[in-house]
Formats: C-alpha cells, structure tokens, sequence
C-alpha cells in the first residue's frame, strides 16, 4: 500500500434520523489516483454516506478528514471547496438547456464590468468543446440540449465537468445504474480517466461487475453497517458478489426458487 | 497494490472531426429557435391583413402606429412574463396591477398633488414590493405560483374598487382635473407622448412603443448573454439540479416576480400619463393577454424553454389582429375567437418546434 496520505478519510462514522440509524460506523479511505467503490443494495446507507461525504450534512459520530486533517462541513459549497466533487444520480443537469449552458452552470465565466457584467459565451462554448475533447467525449454540437444525449454521455460530460471544476475527490452516485451494457462501458471509461488524472474516485453502485474493473478498494454496506474494506488483491470478484447479495440470503433464495425439473410423472393430475 | 488499467466492456469513441456534424442543417438550426412559430405567425397574420385591408391604412403609418400601440400595451408585460414562465411560474396578477398601479399614479398626483415624478417613483415601488411579495410567497410556500398570484390578483383588484371609493369621493374614475401638477408635462414626455409626429398627417407613433423595444432589448440581452439568464432556463429546467450547482434559485424567481410587476407599473404609468386618468377595472383580463403572447412566443408552460422576442412577436400578433379586423371591416365581436384561433395554432406549431429541438440528433 502507498504512504501517500489520504485525500478523503471518514473513521467510524455514524448517522442518526430519529430513531432509525442510516450509518453505523462505517470507514472509508480513498487516495489520489485511486478508486474506492462503495457497494451496497437499496437501503444499505448510501445515499446517506454520500451526503455525508458532499457535505449536506456531518456525521453524528466519528472523524472526517481532509488530507489527514480534520474538516466539518455545513454545506455542499464547503466540500466543493475542498475540492470534493459530487456527480449526483440526478446530474445537476438541466436537460432543455444546450450542452454549453449546462457545463458552466451555476458557475459561469464572465467579461465585463457592473451592470455590463455578462456571461462569456464564447468562452463557455469553445472550453465546452475543448475539455470535452479533451476527455475523448463526442459532443457533436455543444448547442444541442443535454436531454437529446444518451444516458453515458450525460455522466460523461458531468464527470468532465466536476474534473474541469478542480475536483481532487470525485463522488460519483450510481452513474452506471440507469444504463445499459455499452453505456456503462463509456462511464467506466471516464472513471479510469479521472483516477489517471491523479482524483480520488468514490465510485458508489449496487453492481459489483462494474465496481470490480474498476476499483481499487471496495467497501461493502448493508443496512447501515460496513461489511468490511478489501484491497483488490483481497478479494476475488465472485467473493464480492457473493457478500454484495448477502451470500447465505442468496443461497437460501436461491433455494426457494428452485423446483425439481418439470416431470409430467411426477405431478399426477388430481382427478376429483 | 498498483493501480493497473482495468479492461473495461466497451471502447472510447474515436475522437477527432465528425462528419455527423454536417447533419445540423440550417433548417435544423432554424426550427431549434423557439420563437419561428411566432415569427412565421406574425408575418401570416401581417399578411393576411394586408389583403382585407379596407380602409387602405394597414400600410400606413397610422395602421402601423396603431397595432404597434397596442402591441406593446402588451408586449411590455408580455415579455417579462414570458421570462418568468421560462424561469418556471406564472403571474396572474400582472393584469389587474396595470390598472392598480395607473390608480396609485392618478391618486397622488390628482388627490394628493405630489409631483408627477415622485408619484411615478412610489408608484414603481410599491409594484415592486408587490412583486417581491408574489415572489417570496411562491418561494417560500411552494405553492404553485398559478394560485399565489391568483389571490394577489383578487386583492389588488379589491383595492383598486373598494381602495379608489374610499379616498376618492365615492367615484372608481380618478381623474386629475385641470389645474397645474409639477412634473406631470415631462412624465407625460418619456412615458405617455408621441414623437416623430407628421404635421397635418399623423400623431406620430406612442413613446410606449419605444419603451416596448427597450424592454424587449433588455430581456434579450439578459436571458442570452448574462449569468441571470443562464438561471433562468435553468431554474425553470430543473430546480433541483439547479440549486445542487449553485444556482440560486430563490432570488432568480423572485427577481423575475419582481420584473413582472414593474413592467405591469410601466404600462400604468404609460396608460396614465397618455389619458391623465385611471380607472378602476382597466387592465382586468389583460393577464390573460400577456400569457398568450408569451405563450404563442414559444414559452413552454412548464418552464425552462422559450424565448423573449417570441414573447414580443406575440404581442405583435395579438396587436395586430385587434387593430386588422377594424381595418378590415370585420365584426369585432370575433376579436376573441380569432385570439383563441390564434393560441391554439401557436401552441400547435410550437410543440412541433419543441420536438424537433430537443429530439435526439444522431
């Protein structure tokens, strides 16, 4: 393992709403140029971790460090701060606007001064085209609007956006859920792209084909609780599999599904 | 461990020039701008007039001046609303504010005897604050703004009956009588006057149309070129993504509140200043207007699609059927069905233009 201190780092971390505990000391890790899946099926807590790590809102219990130095966050503007970029399910994309207006969004360029204050158009189209290109992404027309993409060049551009935004610590919150086997393909893609670039890659997802390829560490939920964190040399991808679905549940639910092969002789028609 | 590269399913796209480019036509380019269903809407319904045209003044002067008028009676509100529906809501209450705001206008400079100027001032302040108010109420609430600026709709036009009877004699007509009132001659000069009069031949056109091109400039500006109007489409796109970027989404919707009952006072002070009255009632009916020529301008009712100068040629559209079916000796008992023939063409046409643009082009 590197020496190289961690760029995000949760220690035991807990989550309380109320009685119901979303987040039961749970800890992550995730380095430059490396790529930590968090998997888990619906209702593990990810969604609650990863608001945790976007700063909307702190853990109730445990330590959250930034470069090995304790950081709370109020905001997802202070974790944006930090350099922590968050591409949520959603996208934070409007898909009626042109691909150019949505990459700047919320942070446009601007030229001028007081009231002439004016949104860089030019600027904003021609980096569009360029940090796109950059990445590999085929936009053919950056005017044309981001719902006419398909579902893999939507996450491809908001990744490149959140790269092109100082992003050291990318959260990416299922982007491959959504798609199908090809599309998925491009975000994996874009995910190596990032941790080659030197960013953290938090990649959460319930599919552990597509967490294996790609990770480096992986931590698996289940209702709250960390399942363990394996190094990938730890662990094989059937393992994962296996302790993603609840190995023991899946054997017995595998079982209840099971019938012996359908012999006409053995089902004897009841004759009243 | 090492960070090796992992195979993955699928393989980047080739990068480079793409041929696939070529298929954005200029036809393409042409029917992605929300506002062709109006242009090509203004120009039949000009057209059109010009051929029944009876009383051969629809290429005149005096036509043109006439449906340009009224066209901006509507086209001043038309456009902030259109801006508004872009950012996602509605205003209602745009059309009884005319005439509460010309009825503010009229009672401090006739009943009070303030200076035009600062009547004009107070009177823009308090449709701003009224704005405000719609604004704050929509955000805060989360109610739809239809029914929110429904009820400020009823309100205003409460006050400007029952409001008008109590200060004003018992009468809902405010006039300013006869005598002197400072300022009033200058204020009538920006806001109620003609300019470019012909001698003996025409009045010249409204200075109403020139403050229907400024706005209608203004609002161009800001929803292309400014980070305003960037939140704009996006607060009416997506709100959700929209606050998760940063956008504040509060102030933007609040802003445009704010807009659409200034201009509302815009027009109040225009019809004021032009007849030296008010009346109780005027405007009522006149949202509806507003709406429809944003509308037939290609604004989507719900949000986050449209554009300004569709907003403007609506109104024009709207303008000139009134003013045409005159010229051309037609009952103008028809004027509302030929206006709902018209909405519903518009809104046609325009879901047509919405598909193709946002239709995946590959």
């Amino acid at each position: 393992m590197t020496d190289t201190t961690a760029l995000l780092e949760v220690r035991h971390i807990s989550k309380f709403f109320g009685s119901v505990n979303a987040l039961r000391d749970v800890s992550l890790t995730v380095r430059a140029g490396r790529v930590t899946c968090v998997l888990g099926d619906n209702g593990a807590g990810k969604s609650t971790l990863i608001k945790i790590l976007s700063g909307v809102f702190p853990p109730d219990e445990g330590e959250f460090l930034i470069d090995g130095e304790p950081a709370r966050f109020t905001s997802p503007r202070d974790a944006r701060a930090a350099g922590i970029s968050t591409v949520f399910q959603d996208l934070a994309m409007v898909p009626l606007m042109s691909v150019w207006r949505n990459f700047f969004l919320g942070s446009e360029p601007t030229r001028g001064w007081g009231p002439f204050r004016r949104f860089d158009v030019a600027t904003a189209r021609e980096r569009t085209r360029t940090e796109l290109g950059a990445m590999g992404i085929d936009v053919r027309d950056p005017d044309q609007a981001v719902g006419t993409l398909s579902g893999g060049e939507r996450q491809s551009v908001a990744i490149a956006r959140a790269i092109h935004f100082g992003a050291r610590v990318l959260i990416l919150d299922e982007p491959t859920s959504a798609l199908g086997v090809k599309q998925a393909g491009l975000v994996l893609h874009r995910i190596v792209q990032a941790r080659d670039l030197g960013l953290g890659v938090i990649f959460i997802t319930h599919n552990p084909h597509h967490a294996y390829p790609v990770g480096d560490r992986f931590v698996v939920l289940k209702r709250g609780r960390s399942l363990g964190d394996h190094a990938k040399p730890e662990i094989e991808r059937d393992e994962l599999v296996r302790l993603m679905a609840g190995g023991a549940e899946l054997d017995e639910l595998a079982h209840e599904l099971e019938r012996p092969p359908p012999d006409v002789a053995d089902y004897p028609v009841d004759t009243p | 461990m090492t960070a090796q590269p992992t195979p993955v399913a699928a393989s980047v796209p080739p990068a480079g020039p793409d041929e696939r480019l070529a298929a954005t036509s200029w036809l393409t380019r042409a029917l992605r701008r929300p506002a062709l269903g109006a242009l090509l809407g203004a120009v039949v319904v000009f057209v059109v007039f010009t051929l029944t045209d009876q009383q051969h003044l629809w290429l005149t002067q005096t036509g043109f001046e006439s449906w340009a008028q009224q066209a901006s009676f509507y086209g001043i509100v038309a456009v902030p609303v259109g801006l508004l529906m872009i950012g996602g809501e509605f205003d209602l209450s745009t059309g009884g504010m005319t005439g509460f705001t010309a009825i503010i206008a009229a009672l401090l400079v006739g009943r009070a005897h303030w200076n035009a100027w600062a009547a004009i001032v107070v009177t823009f302040a308090v449709a701003g604050l009224i704005g405000l108010v719609n604004g704050y109420v929509v955000v805060k609430s989360k109610l739809p703004s239809f029914i929110v600026t429904l009820a400020t709709y009823f309100v205003v036009r409460g006050l400007s009956i029952g409001g008008v009877l109590l200060v004003n004699h018992g009468s809902t007509n405010v006039g300013i009588g006869g005598t002197d009132h400072s300022g009033l001659d200058s204020a009538k000069a920006v806001f109620g006057s003609t300019f470019a009069g012909n001698p003996g031949l025409a009045n010249g056109y409204a200075t109403e149309i020139l403050w229907f091109v400024a706005v209608t400039l203004v609002a161009v500006w800001v929803l292309a070129r400014t980070t305003f109007g960037n939140w704009v489409f996006a607060a009416g796109g997506d709100q959700v993504a929209a606050r998760n970027v940063g956008v504040p989404v509060a102030r933007t919707k609040v802003s445009l509140f704010v807009a659409t009952s200034m201009a509302a006072a815009l027009v109040g002070v225009i019809t004021f200043t032009q007849t030296s009255n008010a009346v109780s009632e005027q405007g009522v009916g006149n949202e509806f207007y507003f709406i429809i020529a944003a509308v037939a301008g290609g604004c989507l009712l719900t949000g986050g699609y449209g554009s300004v100068v569709g907003a403007a040629l609506g109104a024009c559209i709207i303008g000139m059927a009134f003013q045409g079916v005159i010229y051309s000796g037609w009952d103008s008992s028809w004027d509302f069905t030929f206006v709902g023939g018209i909405l519903f063409l518009a809104v046609g046409v325009n879901a047509f233009i919405y598909r193709r643009a946002t239709r995946a082009r590959r």
